[in-house]
């Protein structure tokens, strides 16, 4: 298992290096002159000239990313061109929108993915399992920004239970507080989980199946095991197995659709943060984030890796 | 002596059996009415999409405005069938991209395996770290927001999908025991590829086509609704959702029109899919 760890771990690092590569080849030297692009066509050369020096441009591009990765490294970002401060502080904050919102994304995703698929293998041809596959079906068409925008409809328009958007804060001496906080990320994460609880209870169905089809399954029915028995104890966990690598690569998806999601409510997270930068042609900040963002799905996946190889013991050393 | 098998089914049969299939029937259905409003629009649409008329903003459905109007006064029935125009090309050429590219890099790493192969699975696994919005925010930051950013974006990201999903499937006819045979008659890698790896992989690929053209045009329409996909005037279903936003206490349905033909299309097309999926397994038909 060390040796698969290892492997992973090789890669975990060398696809961060590539991404950061290509980020910074996309958006420092792609573009040419990049204090041409942050102040538009009609820029002065003075003043041009004058930004090309304030934010380093004018060194070797090798040396610009050896200072940028350096940077980062140590903790350190660069300044930010439209707010005028370091890009980690500006980053700092909207993680606290961000990382929640994607982690209670993540758990309804699990929750109501995971149940439906089970759900739907143990009535195979069934109505539930017909029910549930037509759902699916129907959850996997629907955009997560329209059913967002539903959301708002039902719960904020019609209803109005909770406000349209916005968010108000973590702490209650800015008039939020940790309730107020999630009931703000609640319609926000339903939206963003439905639709990979969708595709997630397809794949759990199928590798449920694939798993009750095992002699193994049969062997433990023949003894006298009850159905839900057999589900919980043998099923379960080796068809968590496939499910696990998806909820990985699902995670890429849901970050993006946090991006979008964010712009839908108007919460002060990353995808906010990366629309205004793009506005304001802040690349400093958009090349920062995307960074982060791509980050964040490497290291995920990473960690579904070493979950991996925890969960399936075929990957564990043999006892002596 | 050995068994014989029945004869596959003749294309007759295909056809037919794709009409009773339901999942097939009814994604063909509704991905047929996608295709025909986009093309019906290029000929004709009940009035100009960006035709702007203030004085019959907000409209509620009648018989001079099917669907009402938006806040400028601007058909909704002609913007949503305009706006299939803009689906249509993204999925094509997103899905041609990713298809040529793709396909190409599963067949080279499947003959090839050993490094080439690992190479090609690496980068595939690179660009999974970089979903199609992610790209796009990366294109527009640069160059600036529109169709093209948007298909290059949704494009590139295609390229690791049909790259693994065409080498999973060729690997598992390079085993098959005719392809060892063709090795032993001296046909070379390329040869054996041509000759059977690509038709045996053909249906495999269609199917992830029908799949990804779906997902094309959800990721079009995100696009489109931040502003980083197709640009006025052209319409687009996601640009509709962005401004039927603003509306929503006055007008609440003008969110709902645009994304039903999203739901629809893509509906249509998964379930093509599907059906695909089922008509062409080889098992399946025997079966049949």
């Amino acid at each position: 298992m060390s040796v698969f760890l290892l492997k992973r771990f090789a890669t975990f690092v060398a696809t961060l290096a590539v991404a950061s590569v290509l980020v910074f080849a996309v958006l420092d030297v792609l573009p040419g002159n990049v204090a041409q692009v942050i102040l538009g066509d009609t820029a002065t050369p003075e003043s041009i000239a004058a930004l090309e020096a304030r934010l380093g441009l004018n060194r070797p591009a090798l040396v610009r990313y050896g200072d940028w990765v350096g940077g980062l490294l140590q903790g350190r970002t660069a300044q930010s061109y439209s707010y005028d401060t370091p890009t980690a502080t500006l980053i700092g904050e909207r993680l606290q929108v961000t990382l929640p919102l994607a982690l209670l994304a993540m758990a309804f995703t699990v929750l109501i993915g995971i149940s439906a698929g089970v759900y739907a293998a143990a009535r195979q041809n069934k109505a539930g399992d017909v029910g549930v596959m037509a759902l699916s079906q129907l959850g996997i068409a629907v955009p997560n920004f329209w059913f967002a925008i539903l959301l708002i409809l039902l719960f904020a328009v019609k209803l109005q239970w909770v406000n349209a958007g916005g968010f108000p804060g973590w702490s209650e001496d800015d008039g939020g507080g940790l309730w107020p906080g999630l009931v703000a990320l609640l319609l926000p994460a339903i939206a963003l989980a439905v639709v990979q609880a969708a595709v997630l209870s397809r794949w759990t169905r199928s590798a449920v199946l694939e798993t009750l089809r095992e002699d193994y399954v049969r062997t433990a029915r023949a003894k006298g095991l009850s159905r839900r028995a057999v589900l919980w104890k043998h099923v379960l966990r080796n068809a968590m197995i496939p499910v696990l690598t998806i909820l990985g690569l699902q995670f890429a998806f849901l970050i993006s659709g946090t991006v979008v999601v964010e712009n839908v409510f108007v919460l002060p997270g990353i995808g906010r943060l990366v629309f205004q930068a793009i506005a304001n042609r802040d690349l400093v900040v958009v090349r920062d984030v995307v960074l982060l963002l791509v980050a964040m799905v490497v290291v995920v996946n990473f960690v579904v890796d070493v979950l991996y190889a925890v969960i399936d013991p075929r990957l564990k050393p043999s006892d002596a | 002596m050995s068994a014989v098998l029945p004869a596959p089914p003749a294309s007759g049969g295909l056809v037919a059996r794709a009409l009773r299939h339901p999942s097939f029937a009814i994604g063909a259905v509704l991905t047929l009415l996608l295709v025909a409003a986009a093309v019906l629009s290029l000929a004709w649409s009940p009035y100009p999409p960006a035709e702007i008329d203030i004085p019959h903003k907000l409209q509620a459905p009648s018989a001079a405005h099917w669907f009402g109007t938006d806040s400028l006064g601007r058909d909704i029935a002609s913007q949503l069938l305009v706006g299939a125009r803009a689906s249509i090309l993204v999925g094509v050429f997103a899905v041609l991209i990713g298809f040529s590219i793709g396909a190409a890099l599963g067949l080279l790493a499947s003959a090839r395996g050993g490094w080439v192969e690992e190479g090609v699975m690496r980068l595939s696994d690179f660009t999974f770290a970089f979903p199609a919005l992610l790209s796009a925010i990366l294109l527009g930051a640069i160059y600036g927001p529109g169709l093209v950013t948007g298909i290059v974006a949704i494009g590139v990201f295609n390229i690791p999908v049909f790259a693994r999903v065409t080498r999973a499937a060729a690997n598992a006819i390079w085993a098959r025991e005719y392809v060892l045979a063709a090795r032993t008659a001296g046909k070379n890698r390329w040869q054996i590829t041509w000759d059977h790896v690509v038709p045996n992989v053909a249906s495999v690929l269609i199917v992830q086509a029908t799949n990804q053209f779906a997902t094309a045009i959800i990721a079009e329409a995100a696009l489109s609704y931040l502003g980083l996909g197709t640009q006025p005037p052209m319409p687009s279903w996601g640009r509709m959702l962005n401004e039927a936003q603003t509306q929503m206490f006055q007008a609440p349905m003008l969110a709902v029109y645009p994304g039903m033909a999203i739901v629809l299309a893509v509906l249509g097309l998964n379930l093509m899919g599907d059906g695909l999926r089922d008509l062409l397994d080889p098992k399946l038909a025997r079966k049949r």
